[in-house]
Order: structure tokens, then C-alpha cells, then sequence
């Protein structure tokens, strides 16, 4: 692994405080998400991705976006491992490099009908926006 | 009996049915719910990340301000009581996230957090009793066949949240049966609707909101209660083929003060 993959890995495992080796590759995570069939990388491939250091695949791609935070795969795993908190890491990774925002406020009013609840809003502004 | 209360933007807003019934079921339960002095907005999901302190703050406030009262603090919306709850959880586990945060805050006290935090249904269930309830019932709702809708923020993590078994939950059903009707158990009470994504992806949400409400529908139910405005919006907006409503407004049409009284 080089040194630029080596520090990502540390950032990530830091943000997110998962080890992601406590791994068994059984595989639960990605079989209980509910967003499994939206995503490019599936959970046990976010675990493998992160501990082998082969992060900027993910850090480009749209499944990040794609997790709904339901913690299926958190409280499913039998190792403990935390695969939600990895996901997060990832994005968070993504959104506090420059330019890196998904959504900001002006985007907003072009989602909004009637009935819009604001834990809607102000959810998706903390998932899409640094 | 006085406990504090955070209700949290939305039930001041699109949910307000959620707040008002909550509120004047407490009373007829003999709580009385005390707004916390200028809460702010809990950020609506909880960052699970160590190093986000700022997003975290407004919560530590309310705890902090609850245990200053030596009361409770009581939400009901499922977001804010998932993002109260973990906050709470980092700022009793985490150490260096807890030093931080009383670090930047400078208050003479710092806050450890000790307040107790319970969602309105464990309110029910541990504080007035679920007995209790059933006493008080002017209305009951005998032959109405209920899903109870918990998605994923009232109980997971299930290590933190610790409200009930993750994934067989008891809570919601017990009320149900307290207020006369029959609880329909069905597979998907405890999968997401697909939560904040519906905002830029709403076909992933029609889907997963339509799995939840199909399923709910195949094993009986006439209707759905929820704690959570982003669930019933996702339900609703996507054509749910049962009514979904809050479990508040249930619990007060059987107490008897859904109606104000002129």
C-alpha cells in the first residue's frame, strides 16, 4: 500500500473509529440493506475497501449517497464491525474536500411540496453538506 | 409529575398533531411536559463520526439543561430522540468527544452525561405504566387492527437506543393492546422508508415506503401508527393504501382529549 493510501485509510478509521480487520466476510451487511440494489459498492465492500486502502474508488463513487443511515448493517453484523459508520466516514471524506458539497440550501425550494417535513431538510442538508 | 420536553422542529411545524396530542395526553396522565428554554433543532440525523462536535451541540444543551432541572428529558419525534440518545451515549462513552465538547461549551458545569432520556413511548411504558393506561381509556378502540411502523431511528443502534428488542419489538404492540385494539405483526415494522434519501433519489423511497405499507396492508391492518414525521411522509407521499397517523393522536382519541373541549 502506498503512503497517500495509507494515510486515507487512517483518516477514515479515525472519523469513523471502525477497525474494519475485526471482519469475517460473512457477508450480513450487504445481504440486510435495504439500499443494496442502488449501489455500486456494497457494505462488505466499503469493510474491504477501507482495510485493503482502496478508498478513492469509493470516495468517487455515488454509493456513499446512497446509504439511508438505517443501521441495519450496525446492529446485523456479528463482529461488531460497524459498516454504517464506515459509509458516513467515506462521505464525510468526500463533502470536507473542496467543493465537495452535494446539496446547499439555494437547492432546496425546487424540493419542497406542502406536506415536505423539516427533519426531511435539515437531514439531507447534514448527509449531502459538510 | 414535571419532565422536560424537546419537541424538536418538525412538531413545530408540519407534525404539529404529533406535539399537541403528546402533549395533552401527558396531562391526561398526569404529566405535565416542560418545554426546555430555547432548544435548537437536534440536526435531524445523528453524524457517526467522532470528530463532528459542532453538529452534536445542540443536543448536549438540552441534556444538559434537563439534568440542571433534575428532570428527564422527554422527546417524541424518532429522529430527535435517536440524535439526543447517541449524543448522550458519545458524551458518557467517549472521553476525548465528551472533553471536547465541554471544552468549546465553557460552561462552569461541564456535562457528563447523566440526564436520563427517555422517548414518549418508554415515558409510557416506564414512567405511567402501560396498565395505567389502560385504566384511564374512556374510548377504546376494540376490533381496530393497527401496524405499528418503528423504521430504523427508535431502535438502532439497538446497543445505544436500548429501547427494545431491535428485532422484535414489543413497545408500540403493547400500547395497541392498552388502548383496545388488536397490534398486526408483519415483516417490514422494523426496515426503513427510505429516510432522507427520498430527497434527491424518491424512487428508492417509493419502493422501500411501498414494501413497508404493502405489508402492513397483506396482514390485516386498517392502519399504521408511527413516531416519525419523515416516515409518514414517506408512507403517505407514496401512496400508502392504509392511513398512517401518529400514535399520539391514537393514544388521545382513547383518553378522550383528541376533541377540545369549547
Amino acid at each position: 500500500m502506498n503512503k497517500a493510501n495509507e494515510n486515507l485509510r487512517e483518516e477514515i478509521q479515525l472519523i469513523s473509529g471502525v477497525n474494519p480487520r475485526k471482519c469475517m466476510r460473512c457477508g450480513k451487511c450487504s445481504a440486510t440493506c435495504p439500499s443494496y440494489d442502488e449501489m455500486e459498492y456494497h457494505p462488505h465492500q466499503f469493510v474491504y475497501m477501507v482495510e485493503t486502502g482502496n478508498i478513492e474508488p469509493l470516495l468517487k463513487s455515488e454509493s456513499m449517497f446512497k446509504c439511508l443511515s438505517c443501521f441495519a448493517c450496525v446492529d446485523r453484523c456479528p463482529r461488531e464491525v460497524e459498516p454504517a459508520k464506515l459509509v458516513e466516514a467515506i462521505r464525510l471524506a468526500a463533502e470536507r474536500r473542496q467543493g465537495g458539497d452535494r446539496l446547499t440550501p439555494d437547492d432546496i425550494p425546487a424540493f419542497l411540496d406542502d406536506e415536505t417535513p423539516q427533519q426531511l431538510l435539515v437531514s439531507a442538508l447534514r448527509k449531502y453538506k459538510k | 409529575m414535571k419532565l422536560s420536553y424537546f419537541p424538536g422542529c418538525t412538531l413545530k411545524n408540519k407534525a404539529k398533531d404529533l406535539d399537541e396530542y403528546a402533549r395533552r395526553s401527558a396531562l391526561a396522565l398526569g404529566i405535565e411536559l416542560e418545554e426546555i428554554e430555547e432548544w435548537q433543532c437536534c440536526g435531524g440525523v445523528f453524524t457517526a463520526s467522532r470528530d463532528e462536535i459542532a453538529t452534536k451541540l445542540s443536543s448536549v444543551r438540552a441534556l444538559a439543561a434537563a439534568k440542571k432541572k433534575d428532570q428527564p428529558l422527554v422527546s417524541v419525534c424518532s429522529a430527535c430522540h435517536n440524535v439526543i440518545r447517541q449524543t448522550n451515549y458519545a458524551m458518557q462513552n467517549d472521553e476525548e468527544f465528551a472533553f471536547k465538547v465541554n471544552n468549546y461549551m465553557g460552561e462552569e458545569e461541564a456535562y457528563d452525561g447523566t440526564a436520563q432520556v427517555y422517548h414518549y413511548l418508554e415515558m409510557l411504558r416506564d414512567l405511567v405504566g402501560f396498565d395505567r393506561i389502560r385504566e384511564r381509556v374512556v374510548n377504546p378502540l376494540t376490533g381496530k387492527k393497527i401496524a405499528a411502523y418503528y423504521g430504523c431511528l427508535l431502535l438502532r443502534p439497538a446497543k445505544v437506543m436500548a429501547m427494545d428488542d431491535p428485532e422484535n419489538p414489543q413497545i408500540m404492540e403493547d400500547l395497541i393492546r392498552a388502548l383496545g385494539a388488536e397490534p398486526v405483526i408483519y415483516a417490514y415494522r422494523n426496515e426503513c422508508c427510505g429516510g432522507y434519501v427520498t430527497l434527491e433519489d424518491p424512487e428508492l423511497s417509493r419502493k422501500k415506503s411501498n414494501t413497508v405499507s404493502d405489508s402492513a396492508a397483506n396482514n390485516g391492518a386498517e392502519m399504521i401508527v408511527t413516531a416519525c414525521p419523515l416516515c409518514r411522509y414517506n408512507l403517505v407521499k407514496n401512496g400508502s393504501v392504509l392511513p398512517v397517523v401518529y400514535f399520539t393522536e391514537l393514544l388521545a382519541e382513547a383518553l378522550g382529549v383528541k376533541e377540545v373541549k369549547a
